[in-house]
């Protein structure tokens, strides 16, 4: 399916600028102690997903922010304009913001195992997150998905994926460890994870 | 706070009144920076080199986190960098305000706002930062807030100072700001930075010209407002942000 043509706005964008190298005073850290939480700790349900992000040297890069936004295990959003109402999971944020203060790569976030959605012309979304990476040397933010390599029957039918050449959906299967997932981020190199033009 | 209170708190984030597109416009490739820009070193091996899969926005990419006044530590003085320490931070004490608006002109309310800089002699308060210049006890340099009803954000803070980095042999970033938008939809998240007009290193900075589109730069930096000012206390700099706005087809009807 081609994109739609880009739409003629009264009012450009703001354009985008890379988020640098010192975010973590103002985006994570101290001013907001619980921003990989998408639900409280100990929420019923609660599962951890994380994993590592590498540049295209296959080096890990400390200074990233991955943020997740999903739908709770009934396919409800923390948003009135998702289907069915808002979510009625308690503290259920659906969003979660991981900025790597320690400098090791890695990035986590708690959150519900989101459940199938409503996906165009009648077809039914995989169980998903929408994932933004941001990082020093990334000028603008670049947008995954992340699904759930435990879900095969319900990715098969899944109208994203099914757009996705066979051999790069692994790339966006995150991979059932104890307590959660797991899954990498590669944003260049052999196993460069799959980014999406939203 | 009782138990019964901070569940009505969080109810008040769902704003019902607030249009809503089903689909957000696409932009124009020259609207962002490209991710691979070879003038900014960084960018080598941290952009993707296989082309984005285009994703029809559907219901995950049209919702987002309504953090609004749900955000569980958003404090009084959270706009205010002045006033978060013991004492006063040194340097030119500013207002920056503005709009918060979508690519039609209607202003975003209620959605969050957060800025992080560098002091008045440009060092960040990051354990990164080993540039030699002072820290000042007195700024941490972050700040949050959220839009009112007209999309309106304001900021009491300190005139960041450029500082210089190692992207190239006397690389200096002009003075800037951070900034962090929500939005309202997934879609429309944006990270990025506010300038200060007239700066005279925009010439050398590849950050800021990795934005090709002169009038595109333009609408990164901040107008001096003297209507703005508070007299005896602030100079002021006005800003408006705009967010990616209603696309031309329901996505319900995209297929
Ligand atoms: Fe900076």
């Amino acid at each position: 399916m081609p994109a739609p043509e880009p739409v003629m706005t009264v009012f450009p964008t703001t354009p985008s600028q890379t988020v640098g190298p010192y975010f973590a005073i103002g985006l994570v850290g101290p001013p907001w102690p619980d921003a990989a939480l998408a639900v409280p700790e100990g929420a019923p349900g609660a599962i951890r997903i994380g994993g590592m992000v590498y540049d295209g040297a296959g080096v890990e890069i400390p200074d990233h922010i991955v943020e997740v936004w999903g739908a709770d295990p009934e396919g409800r959003f923390a948003d009135l304009h998702g289907y069915g109402g808002p979510s009625e999971h308690e503290g259920f944020r659906g969003f979660a913001r991981s900025g790597d203060e320690d400098g090791d790569g890695s990035w986590s976030v708690l959150t519900l195992k989101p459940g199938p959605v409503p996906g165009l012309g009648g077809t039914t979304q995989a169980p998903h997150l929408d994932v933004s990476v941001f990082a020093r040397g990334m000028l603008h933010r670049v947008v995954t998905r992340i699904y759930f390599a435990d879900e095969e029957e319900a990715n098969a039918a899944d109208p994203v994926l099914r757009t996705v050449p066979a051999e790069r959906r692994h790339t966006l299967l995150a991979q059932p460890v104890d307590g959660g997932y797991e899954i990498d981020i590669h944003v260049q190199g052999p196993n460069e994870t799959v980014f999406f033009a939203v | 706070m009782s138990d019964t209170q901070e569940t009505e708190d969080v109810r008040v984030i769902y704003d019902p009144v607030v249009e809503t597109p089903t689909s957000y416009g696409r932009e124009p490739a020259d609207a962002h920076p490209p991710l691979d820009y070879p003038p900014y070193k960084s960018t080598q091996l941290r952009h993707p080199k296989e082309p984005l899969i285009y994703l029809p926005q559907q219901v995950t990419e049209i919702t987002g986190p309504q953090l609004g006044r749900g955000v569980s530590v958003l404090g009084e003085l959270d706009n205010d960098l002045t006033k978060q320490k013991q004492g006063m931070p040194i340097g030119e004490r500013i207002t920056v305000s503005g709009r918060v608006f979508d690519t039609e002109g209607k202003p975003i309310r209620n959605t969050l706002v957060e800025i992080w800089q560098a002091n008045a002699a440009g060092r960040y308060q990051h354990r990164w930062d080993r540039w030699e210049a002072p820290l000042d006890p007195n700024f941490h340099g972050a700040g949050r807030t959220v839009t009112d009803d007209q999309g309106r954000y304001s900021f009491t803070t300190i005139k960041p100072g450029p500082y210089p980095w190692g992207n190239h042999y006397n690389a200096w970033r002009p003075a800037h700001i951070h900034f962090s938008l929500m939005g309202r939809a997934f879609t429309q998240r944006l990270v990025t930075q506010m300038y200060f007009p007239g700066d005279p290193f925009f010439p050398y900075d590849p950050i800021f010209n990795s934005v090709r589109d002169e009038k595109a730069r333009e609408r990164m930096i901040s107008a001096f407002d003297i209507h703005a000012t508070v007299p005896n206390f602030s100079a002021a700099y006005t800003w408006d942000i705009y967010l990616r706005g209603p696309g031309a087809t329901p996505f319900e009807e995209a297929f």
